[in-house]
């Protein structure tokens, strides 16, 4: 019974996860302006990071772990760099 | 994960944080569809970058500690303490990206306090960097 409920916890969050990513992608997708696309694309980086946390936890195994700390620091980077560039106009200077 | 063995005691603490979790990370990008300016629009997502991914990388924790069985596994928490040390630094980059941008075009999206004070030199061109 428990593990049912749990089951059922883990399907619920993948499904919710999955839409919160479409969602960050509409925001990206659509704009209106550059601002916004960069922090769509960040919070697209969090739901998918998320995502892989709970298929992770689903699967049983601890290799979705790394994947999800390689997606966590790719996000911050890319977005540090895209905000930058909104700054500056180039990213190194 | 063998899940048909697994006590209640691990499992509905689990069930519950994944549950608010998820469900804090829908709301965060819901928000972040629905606001109407960019500077509402950059609040949204941090609900879930705090409590969603605290919520799902506890439950990770209790999981994977109750399927190692001997030991606590608290590897979760690198990602934890990343997400909340870099979420306020990305949102305060995009934040003065967005003013800087906003001032410099005029546009009528800027908020009425940024608006009103004097020209000021840009936030930028004040850092010691830049030179």
């Amino acid at each position: 019974m428990t593990a049912m409920i749990l089951d059922y916890a883990l399907v619920y969050a993948q499904l919710v996860l999955g839409v919160a990513a479409c969602l960050a992608g509409w925001r990206t997708i659509v704009g209106p302006r550059a601002q916004d696309r960069v922090l769509g694309l960040d919070t697209l980086y969090v739901s998918c990071m998320l995502l892989l946390v709970v298929t992770g936890i689903r699967m049983g195994t601890p290799f979705f772990f790394e994947g999800a700390m390689v997606i966590g620091i790719l996000g911050f980077v890319a977005t540090v760099a895209l905000a930058k560039f909104l700054i500056r106009g180039e990213v190194i200077e | 994960m063998q899940l048909d063995a697994i006590p209640a005691i691990f499992a509905l603490p689990a069930a519950v944080l994944v549950v608010i979790g998820s469900t804090l990370a829908l709301l965060g990008t819901l928000g972040l569809v629905r606001l109407k300016s960019f500077y509402d629009r950059l609040h949204a997502p941090t609900l879930g970058t705090s409590w969603g991914a605290a919520g799902i990388l506890l439950a990770s924790m209790i999981l994977f500690s109750w399927q190692q069985g001997d030991r606590v596994i608290l590897h979760e928490l690198v990602i934890g303490i990343f997400i909340m040390v870099t979420t306020p630094v990305t949102l305060m980059l995009l934040g003065r990206a967005a003013l800087h941008r906003d001032r410099a075009e005029g546009s009528a999206e800027l908020p009425l306090a940024a608006r009103s004070r004097p020209e000021t030199p840009e936030p930028v061109a004040s850092d010691p960097e830049t030179t």
